[in-house]
């Protein structure tokens, strides 16, 4: 693993999440500089690459709530050897999936109609804006996944657990105190 | 629906709390009540019931959540609810029920905006023999089609109460096709008690001991051991050994008739017609372990059997045969008291159901203690199936030795079996134990079988090649369900529908089952509606072993049977619906996107995947 040309590339992004999951991988502290020793980014928010390119392992946080979720989503399935799951988000939905109780036409109406303080109250129809889906998805419904990485946000001990399993050819494996939140 | 007023609430709520007295055991029994009268369990009663029962709140409305048949939201004045099991599904039950919310303009699940009538499934209402069958207002309608559903449609319309319904909508019978010595020999309330205080209880548990009978509910516990277990455990509280009125250490016998296995139906039969065979048998165990007290737990599907068992009761005790003193015996009291369920599977294992007797949340205990030692209340108890108490009274009055030679080495006896599906002559057969699959398939008349599912979804699915294998415990254990497929069947359908059910009644306590069960569900439907692959047959078989391997009780445990039976015996089933091999999304992706692009009246190539 000392020779640099063999570093392990790891991409990472967040679909519908909250970065949370993010700056828990950044609770990793010191033993990131370490880390850094053994792996390299492709796409993440720290390189901004924009697109994912061939990768050993891909970590996606957040759920799938709209097409260019989509997008992003198989492009990392289809370049990483690994997928992971990281969070609730991704692994469930999530807090973002609280509105699948709610009509899309009701939040539509909820945020760009009723709401004050907007010109002309209209549904912005802009072909850029990605166009949500009528429910927010779990990963593992879009496309297949490897690991799921349990938490909200799973703490910054769980990530570093899991990447040097993964990273010295373990199945990864999380204690107890790992995985209990209260 | 309108709140009734806090007047009329008192006013229906102050005869029932009265019936019940103050015992909280009654929760269950006052909930059923009240929600019979108002359609639902207002937030009011519950503060009432609470002070009354004098529980905190939450105890009462954890038990309104756990019964499917109680709400906190009104349900129509009407509420008719479609058994969904398998058989009713194959006669037609999901266009019937379509049929009927077009017809009355009420959504399914919902209540219609006059709060006259509400449509929804429930888990199969045991008559599977007669359906597609339902329940209106708890009342079972058999035999469903679209004329019957014409006429309770104009029935529900011109608001007329269902106990002036035309009677031939109610019609429940017996469908006795086989009978041996269980269903076929006269019997004569009493004798079988004569018996007993003949011969001496000490004598009968030997007799109990030499018939070898086993739990009839499945799984084939010795009844003669678990009646002895009780009858050497003793209640102590403080060094003081809790006892019944008549001075005797106290212990409780339990009639399991919650009789929830999709596909069974003999209990139900028994207790229309072989009643007193029954609370003979019941008796019986009672001298045996010397209870003074006993209970049927009926479910609460088999409601409209309840008036007709509590005049056998009635006639029983003028006849002495149950009360103070029986058949003259002095110190020899026993009684039977009915307790009715509320819509929940789990109540047939026995530690829920004992649970639900007290009148709590039908959740299983931890085992051990049994209850033969711990049981209701923290007394020894017996709990044994419907048919086991039969064959006790059968054999109390004719002999261990009569009721051994019947039957094979491991499975004394006869056995009744349930008989649905596709069959010409579907019903109630008894066999001796040790009669093979073709010799029922051949009497029952069924058509090009392929399949059958013994013993419920929580059994085993056979396969045509395996139909010479025999009901016994040494081979096919049954309580008593037998859902015949033939050839022409989607077996993958009966599957899911079974998926779908222990997802339903699953009771949420342990986190295996509750996610494990739902999880199941999820791939069956994506694998149905055509989504699957091959990842989503091999997670159903990585599912099915957390729920066998780390679920509290037998129903998580059995949840992922019928997945995995099929997945081994009938792979092809599943291999047609699967969409490719490697992976495929849950859902259609363009179609979720339909909704926003109406919306936002978009249709570039951005708004389509």
């Amino acid at each position: 693993m000392s020779d640099p040309k063999l570093k392990v590339r790891i991409a990472t992004c967040s679909l519908a999440g909250c970065f949370g999951c993010h700056m828990s991988v950044l609770d990793i502290d010191e033993r990131l500089l370490g880390l850094l020793e053994l792996i390299e980014f492709d796409r993440t928010p720290l390189t901004d690459i924009k697109h994912c390119g061939p990768c050993d392992v891909g970590i996606v946080e957040g759920g799938v709530c709209n097409a260019e979720n989509v997008h992003v989503l198989k492009e990392f399935r289809k370049n990483c050897k690994v997928l992971v799951a990281i969070g609730a988000c991704a692994i469930t939905g999530g807090i973002p999936a609280m509105r699948n109780n709610i009509d899309l036409w009701d939040c539509f109406q909820e945020v760009y109609q009723y709401e004050g303080g907007l010109e002309g109250g209209q549904v912005p129809n802009d072909p850029e804006l990605p166009l949500p889906f009528d429910k927010v998805h779990p990963i593992n419904e879009v496309v297949k996944v490897d690991y799921f990485l349990p938490g909200c946000p799973p703490s910054g001990d769980a990530i570093w657990r899991f990447l040097t399993d993964l990273l010295n050819g373990r199945e990864p494996k999380l204690d107890y105190e790992m995985l209990h939140y209260d | 629906m309108q709140q009734p007023e806090s007047s009329d609430l008192s006013r229906i709520l102050a005869p029932v709390l009265a019936r019940h007295g103050k015992d909280s055991a009654q929760l269950l029994q006052i909930l059923r009540d009240v929600q019979d009268a108002c359609h639902h369990i207002p937030a009011e009663a519950i503060d009432q019931i609470a002070a009354h029962l004098d529980v905190p709140r939450v105890t009462v409305e954890g038990v309104v959540g756990f019964y499917s048949f109680l709400s906190t939201q009104p349900v129509g004045q009407y509420r008719l609810l479609f058994s969904n099991n398998i058989t009713d599904q194959m006669l037609g039950k999901d266009d019937l029920l379509k049929y009927l919310c077009n017809k009355l303009w009420v959504e399914q699940g919902r209540v219609s905006e006059d709060g006259l009538i509400s449509v929804d499934n429930t888990s199969c209402t045991g008559m599977c023999d007669q359906g597609p069958a339902a329940l209106i207002n708890g009342w079972p309608l058999t035999n469903l089609d679209q004329n019957r559903l014409d006429l309770i449609a104009e029935l529900i319309r011109s608001q007329k109460p269902v106990a002036e319904w035309p009677p031939m909508l109610f019609e429940v019978v017996d469908n006795i096709c086989r009978t041996d010595v269980l269903l076929g020999e006269p019997f004569t309330p009493g004798a079988a008690i004569k018996q007993v205080l003949a011969r001496g209880a000490k004598e009968t548990l030997a007799e109990m001991d030499q018939s070898n009978l086993r739990g009839r509910g499945g799984a084939g516990f010795k009844t003669a051991s678990k009646w002895s277990f009780c009858h050497a455990a003793i209640a102590e509280e403080e060094g003081s050994v809790i006892c019944d009125i008549g001075g005797n250490p106290e212990r409780f016998i339990v009639c399991n008739a919650d009789e929830g296995e999709p596909g069974t139906f003999k209990d139900r039969v028994l207790l229309n017609s072989h009643a007193d065979l029954v609370f003979e048998g019941m008796t019986v165990g009672a001298r045996v372990v010397g209870a003074s007290k006993g209970f049927l737990y009926l479910r609460g599907e088999y409601r409209y059997l309840l008036e007709k068992l509590e005049g056998v009761l009635k006639r029983r005790r003028e006849a002495g045969l149950l009360g103070d003193n029986i058949l003259g015996q002095a110190g020899f009291s026993f009684d039977i008291e009915i307790h009715l369920g509320a819509g929940a599977y789990i109540c047939g294992e026995e530690s829920a159901l004992i649970e639900s007797l007290e009148g709590k949340r039908g959740r299983p205990r931890n085992r051990p203690p049994f209850p033969v030692t711990h049981g209701y209340k923290g007394r020894p108890t017996v709990v044994d199936n419907v048919e086991t108490f039969a064959c006790s009274a059968r054999i109390a009055e004719k002999g261990g030795e009569w009721f051994a030679a019947m039957g094979t080495a491991q499975s004394t006896g006869t056995k009744l079996l349930s008989i649905s599906g596709d069959v010409a002559r579907p019903g109630i057969y008894e066999y001796p134990f040790g009669v093979t699959l073709r010799q029922i398939l051949d009497d029952c008349g069924a058509e090009d079988p392929y399949a059958v599912q013994v013993s419920g979804p929580s059994g085993v699915m056979v396969s045509w090649k395996e139909f010479d294998r025999k009901i016994a415990f040494e081979d096919l254990p049954t309580a008593g369900a037998f859902m015949v497929f033939k050839r022409s069947r989607d077996l993958f359908q009966a599957a899911r529908n079974f998926a779908h059910f222990f997802a339903h009644e699953s009771c949420g306590f342990c986190t295996p089952c509750r996610v494990g069960t739902q999880l199941q569900k999820k791939i069956m439907d994506k694998i149905g509606s055509g989504h699957g692959t091959i990842c989503d047959m091999e997670e159903l078989k990585r599912l099915g072993f957390i729920l066998k391997s780390m679920s509290h009780c037998g129903l998580g445990s059995s949840a992922a049977n019928p997945m995995l039976d099929a997945l081994e015996k009938f792979p092809d089933v599943f291999e047609r619906k699967l969409k490719a091999l490697a992976f495929e999304p849950a859902f259609d992706l363009d179609g979720a996107l339909e909704t926003a692009r109406r919306i936002t009246g978009r249709d570039d190539e951005w708004a389509h995947l």
